[in-house]
């Protein structure tokens, strides 16, 4: 099986310890992984900006980069339902519907594909999980508060096979963290006010750690508590899972 | 009144300066869905019953033209007067005009966001003629002179310490006065008056059922029937897309509407009205105002199923914080901003941007509208009809110019590490950057892991 790690680029410019932790993690359970040097970025900030008629060329930059591997997975919820939703060209759509059936959110690979029953990780910490709404409404990777469907999280399935480690819960398991890409700049005011009431969430239930399944999510609030000063820590889902791994 | 100049995110902040009611508002606001979460989970059935709603009102709106003429008919034999309105402005010159017929000066309303839409109020108030909201909250935000702010809860973003004031200075209450009881009992007997002098009732519609021609309101407090049994004349003004075929649809979307709106099973009032009272008329009036054209526009067709349940406003992290007005226009929220871009894109091309694309809306929707996606659409059409700023363009272009290129955007992305690293201050300025305002950036690492992959990959 010869699995291709899909970076988005924020991640690849400021978080490279996240990929390299999702690398680590995937060897870690015997895969073939490896990193196509031609991607770049998937074209979600332009596409939700409303420009998808820009996303042209980065879309088959994409298809190019990430064509004839068995899976593409990646650390970010957001841009793997990006591609999933809206990756097409006209020259090659062939090959984009591959791709958009071939693409995977880390956990959801985990869990459905490679279907890990346990993991050796250790993490002894309270944590909050801050569910990326892209990943779970848009990939379904747990149920939302709002439909009435039996309870399910892979973040949490996952979560729950490290060692020591103590999920809280929170008072809005699901709200919106105010990220929202560019909403983030042109909507500063709500954006901001959004990450501060999660932030609340996660002090009234005494976590330590935050994390969640998208780096963007967490860059946004990672901001906003190092502004504030407060005594949290901020670590991307990949982190947690690989932390206290032997390599 | 669409008097707006400026625009959400503005008008956002400005809200958001008012910290404590913010908060508020938020958690009224998500204790509603709160009580909608454990009402709507009670019924196993749920989803099916979602999906049933949304398939009747589909069903419908692709053969809206049958079922309005079936429904014309039918309303016409029961002995109902049937109007049609293509427009806000034609809307409102035919209810005048029935009130001229009958010299009528005095009107009790009970909530319609319809007559909201159309600005109902000011036409007839511009020709001297009285009109009351009868409605609890909007009868407290037309005393306030302001537009509701909600669709459900038209008063929300007024605090009862702040109805007292109002109510001091209009209804003679006590100074002071916000015990919630004594406010509502002042505004039952002010009421009480107004409907017994009240020359005609208007009244909106919730369901228009083709078959019998029958029309249903729904309300909390019984202003609706209270004003349609008093007055000689009932005039219902109703959206073309509030019809559905049978009367058994009905009962799927009773079910539906209360429990998915403030978590109640029904609403108190669900009132059918068929045929006038001997000695009385009824008057339907059946408005376009733009909804054909949304029939016509594929990607946004769906948004008409909506029973204006207002969950995705209660539902909305955006709309809890930035409040009802700061959409500028009748219906607030993520519905909102997908029905006021049909009416004028001009006008209106910041709303489909106030969201985050989280999909709660969506997911909370009783009648399964893709809220968000239509919002994604929308910004699509407005960006290509060129109703985004042009700084945006240039720079979305230039953006897709570096990330379509790997070597670009490698020599893009440590140049910018670089300069963060050098001038952190360029990136902290506030004004320059509005990430920065409230948030520190991340600190840039010397290297990014294409960089690290490229040293380490043999070794892995
Ligand atoms: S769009 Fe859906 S959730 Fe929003 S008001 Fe309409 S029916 Fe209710």
């Amino acid at each position: 099986m010869r699995v291709a790690l899909f970076i988005p680029c924020y991640v690849d410019q400021f978080y490279p310890k996240v990929a390299i932790a999702t690398l680590r993690l995937l060897q870690h359970l015997g895969l073939d992984v490896h990193y196509p040097m031609q991607q770049t970025c998937c074209g979600q900030p332009m596409a939700n900006g409303g420009f998808e008629h820009l996303t042209g060329s980065c879309n088959s930059n994409f298809i190019k980069a990430f064509a004839g591997y068995d899976y593409i997975v990646s650390p970010s919820g957001s841009c793997v339902l990006h591609i999933k939703d809206h990756l097409h060209d006209d020259k090659q759509e062939a090959a984009a519907s591959t791709i958009r059936h071939k693409v995977y959110e880390l956990c959801e690979f985990l869990t459905d594909i490679v279907q890990v029953k346990s993991i050796k990780a250790s993490f002894p910490q309270k944590v909050a999980l801050h569910q990326g709404c892209h990943g779970q409404r848009g990939l379904k990777l747990a149920s939302s508060t709002e439909t009435v469907v039996p309870y399910f999280s892979k973040p949490v399935q996952l979560l729950k096979m490290v060692e020591g480690l103590e999920l809280v819960d929170l008072d809005r398991p699901d709200e919106c963290c105010g990220f929202g890409g560019t909403f983030c700049v042109t909507e500063e005011a709500v954006s901001s006010a959004m990450g501060l009431s999660r932030i609340d969430d996660y002090t009234k239930h005494q976590a330590t750690v935050i994390t969640g399944t998208d780096m963007s999510c967490l860059m946004h609030q990672e901001g906003l508590i190092k502004r504030k000063k407060l005594p949290f820590e901020v670590m991307h889902i990949s982190e947690v899972l690989a932390s206290g791994l032997a390599f | 009144m669409n008097t707006h100049n400026i625009t959400h995110p503005e008008a956002a902040s400005e809200f958001l300066r008012n910290k404590e009611r913010v908060q508020w508002h938020d958690e009224t606001l998500w204790f509603v869905r709160y009580k909608r979460d454990k009402v709507v989970n009670e019924i196993p059935e749920w989803e099916q019953l979602r999906e049933l709603a949304s398939q009747i009102k589909d069903h419908t709106l692709s053969r809206l033209d049958e079922y309005l003429q079936e429904f014309e008919a039918a309303a016409i034999s029961n002995g109902v007067t049937v109007h049609w309105a293509a427009d806000a402005a034609e809307h409102n010159r035919i209810v005048h005009g029935i009130m001229a017929k009958h010299g009528a000066q005095k009107i009790v309303k009970s909530k319609s966001m319809l007559t909201e839409e159309c600005h109902l109020n000011e036409y007839l108030e511009a020709q001297g003629i009285e009109v009351v909201d009868t409605d609890l909250g909007e009868r407290i935000v037309q005393l306030n002179k302001e537009m509701p702010s909600h669709i459900v809860l038209p008063a929300i973003h007024i605090k009862k310490e702040e109805v007292g004031e109002i109510f001091h200075q209009h209804l003679g209450t006590e100074k002071g006065a916000s015990d919630p009881l004594y406010l509502a009992l002042a505004a039952r007997e002010h009421l009480r008056q107004k409907f017994l002098a009240a020359d005609i009732a208007i009244t909106g519609v919730n369901f228009a059922v083709a078959e019998t021609g029958a029309i249903v309101v729904c309300t909390n407090e019984g202003n609706a029937d209270l004003g349609a049994h008093l007055a000689k004349v009932h005039i219902a003004c109703m959206g073309i897309e509030k019809l559905i075929p049978r009367t058994e649809h009905l009962s799927v979307f009773l079910r539906l509407l209360a429990r998915n709106a403030t978590g109640q099973n029904i609403t108190a009032y669900s009132s059918h009205f068929r045929k006038p009272a001997a000695g009385s008329e009824m008057h339907i009036v059946i408005v376009d105002n733009g909804r054909t054209t949304q029939l016509g526009r594929e990607a946004f067709r769906n948004s008409l199923k909506c029973i204006r349940c207002g969950a995705c406003l209660n539902t909305c992290p955006v709309y809890r914080r930035s409040g009802g007005h700061s959409y500028h226009n009748a219906t607030a929220g993520p519905i909102g901003a997908i029905l006021a871009p049909n009416l004028d894109m001009r006008k209106n091309a910041d709303l489909p941007f106030a969201s985050t694309l989280c999909g709660s809306c969506t997911d909370v929707c009783p009648v399964k509208i893709d809220i968000h996606n239509q919002l994604y659409q929308w910004r699509q059409v407005l960006t290509k009809e060129g109703y985004v700023p042009a700084a945006k363009t240039a720079s979305m272009k230039v953006m897709a110019g570096v990330l379509s290129s790997p070597a670009r955007y490698t020599f893009a992305g440590k140049w910018a590490r670089k300069l963060l690293r050098w001038f952190p201050s360029l990136a902290m300025n506030k004004k320059l950057n509005p990430w920065a305002r409230q948030r520190d950036l991340p600190e840039p690492p010397k290297e990014s892991f294409r960089e690290w992959y490229k040293k380490n990959s043999r070794e892995l």
